[in-house]
């Protein structure tokens, strides 16, 4: 975001600024006095700070930094909702995500020069109803997610409103919305903007029109930022999200005009994650006072009772009797030390832990499914945890492993045999693990370093389980080690949610489930080189017989019958290397990875483990299965229609989307660029 | 001529031998399997009556269908192959040009038959014991590297050397010195002296130490290779020329001259034609720096490797007479060793004009 952008629509900050969304509530600030500033002058620069000032103020706390983060945060927040409020209404989330250059001047300019995108993003979740739809989008800290104690993906009720926001403050455009909450209630199309200084929604437009889709919502954005793929990039946090949520489905038109399509590979919903009321210990003092203030209960008791899990009205009096709190006074009239003193006492009073069965997991099966659709690799596995707690609150571990390159792959690299001279050796490489990281299944892509999850996958003695590593570093090979953490408070590092923080009980978690990755990491190894080594015994043997036999032949003067004794040898060597159980270890008579659970082997010859997973993510990965929906070539025009604007623009006439290329092609190598797509060349007129 | 032919045909047949072992293996669905002599300090024993250093039976298998044998297996039929080209074409060559002849990258694949010639080598030697052939019978020779000089007379393809009129340079002994190589037309030497380096044979030569006391002087520049070693074997036992032999006091020197006595362990089946068992050790002894008033600081303190390698040698058979146990034991004790160059600390001349005239008539030489 430019400065002079900010600085036209926003009037001269005054100090002091809050730091964070509970503290910006309108109040006066609370200025330090100081020294040669009289409480006159002070009083006069005293006002109300306006949200967009706060926004200004705190944008990368939001995720709005740089340009090229922000329009990843736009796509990221209007994603989170999307899924976030499909699964909600128990509804197989169908997602496009589209990015469209914005025209400056008349020209469009290509997309990794372009500094203007439109960022639609339509879903097929319950809609949103009327009169709803404007605080939503045009007023910060308005969402239906922050009083709960649920796992969601959004938190904070501030997510799709600042990127509104954002874009607002950027180009000045509002936010369009359409949404529709069921096929016999009406589309209703809006227009919105924010009043910076009220915090209140401005609609613009606001009526009934044509949907072509039966339900849904769907939200466009023109946003300043910046396209570029690779690290951290719109492309890879989709990427990472579709590995996380199989069954997402999820299309992704690209700035570049290209069509990627992410199947839903795994057709079960997650289980709805329930509600739960927060653990005493999980609470910390002020958010204690506030709770207090807003309890419907009468009684400090029926406060303790009804507003936290875990606390039974006997215990409530027993807390209450052990602070010396009259169990019937009015939570509103409890303060200062009296209400510290209960706070201490509920921490110091054993309570039970939380109930665990709020959490919902992605599940061993979804994680196998979208490792495997989304990475070509060897071994697939993965691991969830039992619940567990940590200061009060329910949280679960879910790892996984994606290693090794696909039998095919494994053969490109190696160049037409080139003889050796003296001292020549065959070269190494030395790629290290990737490690893909997630809480509440939303990809964390940046501040890896600083990330609980990272620090125990460098903590985990992959050495053990037959992968190199160097003091101190990711294991080495061809290796994405995935880590995902659910629970109904994620504790991250900073407001920007980007990396776990470290409590013991999280390490330890993501240790154990590390470890069972990495045992049966190491198991599969193992056994893939004890048959490797039969393999290469035998083919040592045929390597040498040739020479054995050709050297034989010229001893005897060339007249040898060579076929017959090569092929008597060749016999030999087979019953000598295991015959049939060599194959059976190689997994060629199709025996399933014994002590391998929730995995998957791909060998040569096919794939081993959970084979009707595999099968089911190359089934719906098969372009003839997944019909292009027309209506997503649509998404733009209801939009547009109604608008003033909409002129014979460029971007009037467009082309086809043509079919993106999709299943196996969609599956990446490891490490290499991303498979080559069919590059859909978006004519524009 | 006859001879010769002949000979060819025998070692060529063993080597076929190989490739028929491997055709009646297959035939019969069994391992092709060599059975090949243990060339180790285990398989040898020393034979007191003949004073030779005699190989053992024990053998080992090397067979294909063996992850760990079954590359030497490849590589010992390919040097069969290569050694009885040789044979055919009645080639001789050298231990280097059969590991370039052997050596090719396998078909379809990035490894070479051979990496080194380290590992060709030892396969020749292999077949060597196996065949009990010997390498000159295999026409593999070593380089020349031995110089000859005094009243003996060569006939080398049909040339006439005599090596009392070769100047100070002498004759260069050729790698193999059978008789149908090389042949020994006259000798009237009254003895052999065997000296381990260059240096001071060059010395002897230069002061025609040969001359004064008719003898053949012979060197091997370090350890001597079969040829010289052959030789000297040779004029010993068809001219019955007492053998000295000269070397560092040191336990490479005392190595050295066991070899030229008894036979080396390597290639223990060839002491029978090599061994020279009347062979007698000169010096330097580890008595000679006092007797010969050797000052200390020409001495060089023994290292550890030293010191255990004296104790090794202290332990073979062929060294455990009462002298020889006095002989290593006081180097050790003394800590230091000599070399045949600190003679010249007092005097350049000081080995012919002292050293071996007194040696000689002192008789002091250990057996
Ligand atoms: N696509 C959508 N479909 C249905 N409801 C939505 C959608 N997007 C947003 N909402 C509703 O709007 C609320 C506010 O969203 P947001 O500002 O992103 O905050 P948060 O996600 O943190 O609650 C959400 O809690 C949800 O109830
Ligand atoms: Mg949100």
């Amino acid at each position: 975001m430019p400065k002079k952008t900010s600085s036209a629509a926003v009037p001269k900050p005054a100090p002091p600024v809050p730091r964070t969304p509970e503290e910006a509530a309108p109040k006066k600030a609370a200025a330090k006095p100081a020294q040669q500033v009289t409480a006159v002058e002070m009083g006069a620069r005293q006002r109300e700070i306006s949200v967009s000032e706060f926004f200004t103020k705190n944008r990368h706390l939001l995720g709005f930094d740089s340009p090229r983060k922000s329009l990843l945060t736009c796509v990221k927040e209007a994603v989170d909702n999307a899924l976030d409020a499909s699964e909600e209404a128990g509804i197989l989330p169908d997602v496009a995500v589209r990015l469209e250059v914005v025209p400056t001047n008349g020209t469009v300019p290509p997309a990794s020069q372009a500094t203007r995108f439109r960022v639609t993003v339509t879903d097929n979740g319950p809609g949103i109803v009327r009169q709803q739809i404007p605080r939503i989008f045009a007023k910060l800290l308005y969402g239906s997610k922050f009083h709960r104690m649920r796992m969601s993906r959004g938190q904070q009720g501030i997510g799709i409103s600042a990127a509104g926001m954002y874009g607002q403050l950027t180009t000045g455009k509002p936010v369009k919305i359409i949404s529709r909450t069921g096929p016999r209630a009406a589309a209703h199309f809006f227009e919105v903007q924010i009043d910076t200084k009220k915090n209140e929604p401005l609609v613009h437009e606001n009526k009934q029109i044509e949907w072509d889709r039966p339900q849904g919502t769907q939200v466009a954005l023109e946003v300043e930022g910046k396209y570029q793929k690779g690290r951290a990039s719109v492309d890879e946090w989709l990427e990472q999200t579709s590995i996380a949520n199989p069954h997402v489905k999820l299309t992704y038109h690209t700035p570049e005009g290209e069509a990627k399509e992410y199947p839903r590979t795994y057709h079960e919903l997650p289980p709805s994650p329930r509600e739960i009321k927060p653990h005493p210990y999980g609470i910390e003092f002020g958010m204690f006072l506030k709770m207090l203030q807003d309890t419907k209960s009468h009684w400090v008791s029926g406060f303790l009772a009804s507003d936290f899990c875990r606390v039974s009205p006997q215990l409530a009096d027993e807390i209450c009797k052990t602070a010396k709190v009259s169990p019937h006074l009015k939570p509103r009239d409890l303060k200062g030390h009296a209400a510290e003193t209960l706070y201490q006492t509920i921490q110091n009073t054993k309570i039970m832990a939380p109930p665990t069965n709020c959490i919902s997991p992605i599940g061993e099966k979804a994680i196998l499914s979208g490792l495997y659709k989304q990475i070509k690799g060897e071994f697939y596995t993965a691991v969830s945890r039992p619940p567990a707690v940590y200061r009060g609150n329910p949280f679960l571990i879910e790892a996984g492993l994606a290693y090794g390159n696909r039998p095919e792959d494994q053969q490109k690299p190696q160049q037409p045999a080139m003889p050796k001279a003296e001292g020549e050796h065959e070269e190494e490489d030395s790629e290290l693990a990737r490690v893909i990281r997630y809480a509440n299944r939303v990809p964390l892509l940046f501040q890896q370093s600083a990330c609980s999850t990272f620090k125990a996958v460098l903590n985990t003695t992959w050495r053990n389980y037959g992968v190199s590593q160097s003091r101190g570093a990711l294991p080495g090979g061809p290796m994405v080690i995935f880590v995902h953490m659910a629970s109904v408070w994620v504790p991250f590092t900073s407001e920007s949610k980007e990396a776990i923080a470290d409590y013991d009980e999280i390490q330890k978690e993501i240790t154990l489930a590390l470890r069972e990755c990495g045992r049966r990491l190491g198991l599969f190894l193992r056994r893939r080189e004890r048959a490797a080594s039969e393999f290469r015994r035998r083919n040592i043997f045929e390597l040498y017989i040739e020479e054995v036999v050709d050297a034989c032949d010229r001893l005897k003067g060339g007249k040898l019958p060579k076929a017959k004794l090569k092929a008597q040898l060749q016999k030999i060597a087979t019953s000598r290397t295991g015959g049939l159980k060599t194959d059976e270890a190689l997994g060629k008579t199709g025996g399933g990875p014994e002590g391998l659970p929730h995995s998957i082997i791909v060998t040569a010859e096919g794939v081993e483990g959970e084979i009707a997973l595999a099968d089911q993510v190359e089934r719906d990965a098969d372009p003839a299965g997944v019909p292009v929906e027309p209506d997503l070539l649509g998404d733009e025009q209801p939009i547009e229609t109604p608008s003033k604007k909409r002129a014979a623009g460029p971007q009037a006439a467009k082309g086809r989307i043509a079919k993106s290329a999709k299943g196996k092609a969609a599956q990446m190598p490891l490490f290499s660029k991303p498979a080559k797509r069919e590059k859909t060349t978006r004519r524009r007129a | 001529m006859a001879t010769k032919l002949k000979k060819t045909t025998a070692v060529e047949k063993k080597l076929i031998g190989l490739a028929d072992i491997v055709i009646t293996a297959a035939d019969r669905s069994k391992d092709p399997t060599f059975s090949i002599p243990i060339r180790a300090l285990s398989n040898v024993s020393f034979n007191e009556r003949k004073g030779l250093i005699e190989m053992g039976n024990k053998k080992q298998a090397r067979s294909f269908f063996n992850v760990g044998m079954a590359k030497k297996f490849m590589q010992t039929v390919l040097v069969a192959d290569a050694l009885s080209e040789l044979q055919r074409a009645d080639l001789t060559t050298s231990l280097r040009e059969i590991y370039y002849r052997t050596k090719h990258t396998i078909k379809d694949s990035h490894e070479n038959t051979f990496d080194t010639q380290d590992e060709s080598d030892p396969v020749i030697e292999d077949l060597e014991v196996s065949l009990a052939a010997l390498r000159e019978e295999l026409h593999v020779r070593a380089e020349n590297s031995g110089s000859i000089v005094g009243p003996v007379i060569f006939g080398d393809d049909g040339d006439r050397v005599d090596c009392a009129r070769l100047g100070k340079g002498g004759y260069s002994v050729p790698s193999i010195v059978e008789p149908e190589y090389l042949e020994i037309r006259r000798c009237t030497a009254d003895f052999l002296l065997l000296v381990e380096k260059g240096t001071q044979w060059n010395r002897l030569s230069e002061d025609k130490f040969w001359r004064r006391y008719n003898c053949v002087l012979l060197t091997g520049n370090g350890q001597p290779p079969r040829g010289v070693r052959r030789l000297a074997r040779r004029l010993h036992e068809e001219y019955k020329l007492p053998v000295y032999v000269l070397v560092d006091n040191d336990p490479w020197g005392y190595y050295i001259y066991s070899v030229v006595k008894q036979g080396s362990i390597n290639l223990a089946f060839e002491s029978q034609r090599m061994a020279i068992p009347k062979a007698k050790f000169m010096g330097l002894s580890s008595a000679d720096p006092e007797r010969y008033e050797l000052p200390r600081n020409v001495g060089i303190k023994l290292n550890e490797k030293d010191i255990a390698r004296a104790k090794e040698l202290m332990n073979y058979q062929w060294f455990q007479k009462p002298a020889w146990q006095a002989e290593i034991k006081r180097m050790l004790t003394s800590g230091l060793k000599y070399e045949l160059d600190a003679l010249a600390n007092k005097d350049f001349q000081y080995l012919t004009k002292k050293y071996l005239p007194r040696k000689l008539k002192e008789k002091d030489w250990l057996d």
